[in-house]
């Protein structure tokens, strides 16, 4: 029993100011150090038993020197990562208005069928006897991917999203070079307001990037389009819904000069969340699209991947996509690893990746899409556009967008015009909205509007949580234009860290720990 | 739908507040004739239990590697992932988060980057390492670009100890990119020739060691004539757990270092997702691709992390950038990381001696099986076996009696005459039982 003798049962006086703490902590916020800070390198969190002795076969080639890698024992470990996780934001968090990213919510579920041993715990090189069932899962995830665009083939094995453009524009290139046409057809058209994975792509393997410049109404028109196409020209790189958020209305049109020049249409699938169930790629005359697994069907970003990107192709780049790929023989299924294997028209341009892609986001991709049905899948994407419509309405008034105030996709891009003469920046915006608790939306991208803040809400938020974030960013907004500019300028204040160099960063790389060398010590 | 929060009354209030009736009027732009009016053709949506009900029938049909006596190796490697480890990287903080692009609320993710880089640099000998790639195979091939970049040359010379579908993955970009690649032929017993192919236009040999059939390369000879020669050396690891024991490829003189992670706190997951490892010198960094996270100070003084030298990336350079790359393997990173920090110094080599006593222990009793040769003179945790008949027919036979025995080398390199070469792998989880039961079979079927 509890002795309260002598407790205080007030709250005790209740001061304002700030006392420093001895520790530099703040009750939960904690200061974690470094591993090599409190790791020994004798300790360890394993128990393995010294194997008896025996006769090496290493040629001699055995190290010889220490690693340098210090050990945590299993509750230190425990303590140091969850701290470490403490100091991040998440989906699970708050909103995470990430324009482009789709951070929607993350079902367990679909964590938990990624691990069942029949997925997790087989090796890609096993007899194919042995995984029937996880071809069948692949087979399965393709033909869901090929009917909600309406495409021929998919390609599963791009490990993310701009692995998937490589994929893509290798298959055209591979097309363009089975028509005679490889010298002559090596421009790659790609709109300022494309993501700067696509112009990289094209680079990689050759392509000369043409621009197609923005204009006024955030739209690529197809005479832009017409007025580069020649017999140079091999392809186009196109987001659809754009970067701008907004739908190309003339897809089709240029989709079909496109062709009509002998070219293909690259289509980027970043923002397909927001016509998933709407519109099909297929019927839009794109020749080649990869899906980004980690966004359009919610596996996970885990702080920057692992991310998954299938393409889907259509009939007239589907012979040219790449080892290996499942296919049913004889009432079973089968894997194509190696060129000389596909037969009949096929004619693979070669291989992305070691072993069949990203297995454990196929699991998790094709959880969320039976979860969702075609019915789940469709209210998505329409939630994904009505939440960032919502988004425009509850701020159009305050804030400016480029475009004029009219319907956008899942996205809605404001720029920074409505920060004239405040002094505030959008970085600073951005810094702002941290410490009222969201992380920030995409900022300075895409290139083609002024101080650009792209906000993609998704449909895993509620109206009430759009209003709180509506009813904040109103709040920031008549605070810059009242001259609150230091509580802009100087965020945040409250969050785990204050603003970060990243000048200093950049300047002076310290990319590794390394030890403090004793003559620094002595000098302390 | 239990992902969807917005009820129908919320709908109708939202799409009023924006001033349309209906939701399609938001989708306007789409051409008509486009916009779908049904839902697609696939099923409708199903509850937990049922989608649960789906997937388990398709794991079942599958024979998992802890299940069985599991021999099988080739770039992917069965070992205790602690529990530890696949708790912590489903915390909802890393599992939810998004690249580290604002520092001030991701200094959990950037943290362990730069805890990841700088145990990666260790491992490797190596200067510096970036934040990790897609996985070894595809972070082989923009190791080759990035000696392009260095050198100004475009001719790269693969070893034949070099996993065959990592030189498909290299032969793809290069060919792609119009460079030259010269494969060396299957390299069984480690013997090659290589010094040979060294010349003055050649940009960067690739040497993998442990290789493909087993055998530890000796890379000193090779980056001495290398160097000689303006030639840079890509050192090649599939099986991380091998840098507990061997010379690091660095102390070698390696100048590129690029390796697969799986091995250290990822499933074997059918092939993915892994996690590539990247290192290299600190002169090369510019050249270098994929992300990098550095340690600067805040507003207030204090220590913290950032994503840095993005000058070289893509979505700044745009055209001109080092690779495409906008992803690294994040969450694959960290379960390497937080098993690296399990095992330390002392876990790790210890386990790395566990593997290959395992290994020196099977590679013993299957030579006394007749019709089985081990080929191998050194190996770490795999070894190639010649056997009586051909290994793939082998292999289908075992797993009717319940052993997967390893990679016949004719699913790697099939018609290079090598099909009755096995691979054969045994890790920290292979027991006495196991290595019984594998040669029993073998015995049976040879």
């Amino acid at each position: 029993m509890l002795n309260r003798q002598g407790r205080p049962s007030s709250a005790g006086q209740a001061g304002t100011t700030e006392h420093p703490t001895f520790t530099g902590n703040k009750a939960l916020a904690q200061i974690e150090p470094l591993l090599f800070e409190i790791g020994r390198y004798d300790t360890t969190g394993v128990d393995l038993d010294e194997p008896e002795d025996f006769k090496p076969r290493l040629g001699g080639l055995e190290r010889r020197e220490p690693i340098g890698l210090p050990g945590l024992s299993e509750p230190e470990t425990m303590r140091h990562y969850v701290r470490l996780s403490q100091q991040n934001y998440g989906i699970d968090t708050g909103l995470f208005p990430l324009g482009s990213c789709t951070m929607k919510h993350n079902a367990r579920l679909n964590e938990r069928m990624a691990r069942l041993p029949g997925f997790s715990d087989v090796h890609p090189l096993q007899p194919v006897s042995t995984v029937q069932g996880a071809l069948e899962l692949m087979n399965e995830l393709g033909r869901y991917l090929v009917t909600l665009t309406n495409m021929t083939a998919v390609a599963l094995s791009p490990k993310a999203g701009a692995h998937g453009e490589l994929c893509g524009m290798m298959a055209i290139k591979a097309a363009i070079e089975a028509k005679g046409e490889g010298a002559t057809r090596n421009v790659v058209l790609v709109p300022d307001s494309a993501h700067g994975t696509n112009p990289a792509t094209a680079a990689l393997i050759g392509f000369k990037v043409k621009p197609v410049p923005a204009r006024e109404d955030g739209w690529v028109h197809v005479e832009d389009v017409k007025e580069r196409l020649g017999p140079d020209v091999a392809a186009i790189m196109l987001t659809n819904p754009n970067t701008c958020g907004l739908f190309e209305p003339q897809v089709a049109e240029i989709a079909k000069a496109i062709h009509d020049a002998g070219a293909y249409f690259y289509c980027d699938g970043a923002n397909f969340n927001a016509i998933v169930g709407k519109a099909k790629p297929g019927d839009l005359g794109v020749d080649a699209m990869h899906i980004n697994l980690h966004k359009t069907f919610s596996t996970p970003h885990g702080g920057g991947g692992p991310g998954s990107g299938p393409v889907v192709l259509s009939e007239r780049l589907a012979p040219f996509a790449p080892v290996p790929f499942v296919r049913m023989k004889d009432g079973s299924f089968e894997l194509v690893e190696q060129n000389n294997e596909a037969g009949g028209t096929a004619a693979p341009f070669g291989r992305m990746t070691a072993f069949h892609g990203q297995m454990g986001m196929y699991v998790r991709a094709l959880s969320y899409m039976l979860s969702h049905g075609a019915d789940g899948m469709k209210q998505a994407s329409e939630d994904a556009v009505l939440n960032a419509n919502y988004i425009r309405a509850g701020l159009a008034d305050l804030m400016s967008l480029p475009f004029g105030n009219k319907p956008c996709m899942h996205e809605v891009l404001f720029d920074d015009a409505w920060l004239k003469d405040t002094g505030v920046t959008t970085l600073d915006v951005a810094k702002a909205m941290i410490d009222e608790g969201y992380h920030p939306m995409t900022m300075y991208f895409p290139l083609v509007v002024h101080g650009a803040m792209l906000i993609e809400p998704t449909e895993s938020e509620s109206k009430a949580s759009l209003d709180l974030f509506i009813a904040m960013l109103r709040d920031l907004a008549f605070a810059a234009r009242n001259g609150d500019k230091e509580r802009f300028t100087g965020a945040p204040y409250h969050a785990p860290r204050r603003r970060l160099d990243e000048t200093r960063a950049a300047r002076n790389p310290v990319l590794k720990w390394t030890p403090p060398s004793p003559v620094a010590e002595a000098a302390e | 739908m239990r992902y969807l929060p917005l009820s129908d009354t919320d709908r109708s209030e939202m799409l009023a507040r924006i001033g349309v009736n209906h939701v399609d009027e938001l989708f306007a732009d789409v051409p008509k004739n486009l916009l779908l009016k049904e839902p697609v053709d696939l099923p409708r949506r199903k509850g937990e239990w049922e989608v649960e009900r789906i997937l388990s029938r398709m794991s079942a049909k599958n024979i998992s590697a802890s299940s069985v006596p599991f021999f099988v190796g080739a770039g992917a490697y069965k070992h205790h992932v602690p529990a530890t480890v696949d708790h912590l990287i489903q915390r909802s903080e890393f599992l939810t988060s998004y690249t580290p692009y604002q520092p001030e609320i991701a200094q959990g993710t950037l943290q362990y980057l730069f805890e990841f880089q700088t145990q990666v640099a260790a491992l490797t000998g190596m200067e510096v390492a970036n934040a990790s790639m897609y996985d070894g195979s595809t972070g082989t091939g923009e190791a080759v670009l990035m000696a392009h970049r260095i050198t100004k040359r475009r001719k790269a010379v693969l070893s034949g100890g070099l996993h065959p579908h990592y030189a498909d993955v290299v032969r793809t970009l290069s060919e792609m990119s119009s460079d030259d690649v010269v494969t060396m032929a299957p390299d069984v017993g480690g013997t090659e020739d290589i010094l040979s192919q060294i010349d003055d236009s050649v940009s960067c040999v690739v040497v993998q060691s442990p290789d493909v059939f087993g055998n530890v390369r000796d890379l000193k000879p090779i980056a001495d004539k290398a160097h000689q020669h303006g030639v840079l050396l890509i050192a090649v690891f599939t099986e991380a757990v091998s840098l507990g024991l061997l010379a690091s490829p660095g102390s070698q003189g390696a100048d590129i270092v690029v390796g697969e992670g799986q091995s250290i706190g990822n499933a074997l997951n059918f092939g993915g997702p892994y996690v590539g490892l990247f290192a290299t010198q600190s002169k090369f960094l510019r050249q270098m691709p994929g992300r990098l996270c550095g340690e600067t100070v805040d507003a207030d003084g204090n220590r913290g992390f950032v994503l840095t030298l993005s000058t070289r990336e893509q979505h700044i350079r745009r055209d001109k950038a080092t690779s495409n790359i906008c992803t690294n393997s994040g969450l694959c990173s960290l379960a390497f990381t937080i098993h690296m920090t399990l095992l330390g110094e002392a876990g790790l080599s210890r386990l790395a001696r566990i593997n290959h006593a395992n290994a020196v222990k099977l590679a013993d009793q299957l030579a006394s099986v007749k019709g089985v040769e081990v080929l191998n003179k050194t190996f770490f945790n795999e070894f190639t076996l010649k056997l009586a008949k051909p290994a793939a027919e082998v292999v289908e036979r075992l797993v009717e009696k319940g052993v997967l025995a390893g990679v016949p080398v004719s699913r790697l390199l099939p018609g290079a005459g090598l099909d009755n070469l096995l691979l054969v792998a045994s890790t920290e989880v292979n027991t006495d039982d196991d290595r019984a039961a594998l040669c029993a079979a073998l015995k049976e079927v040879l």
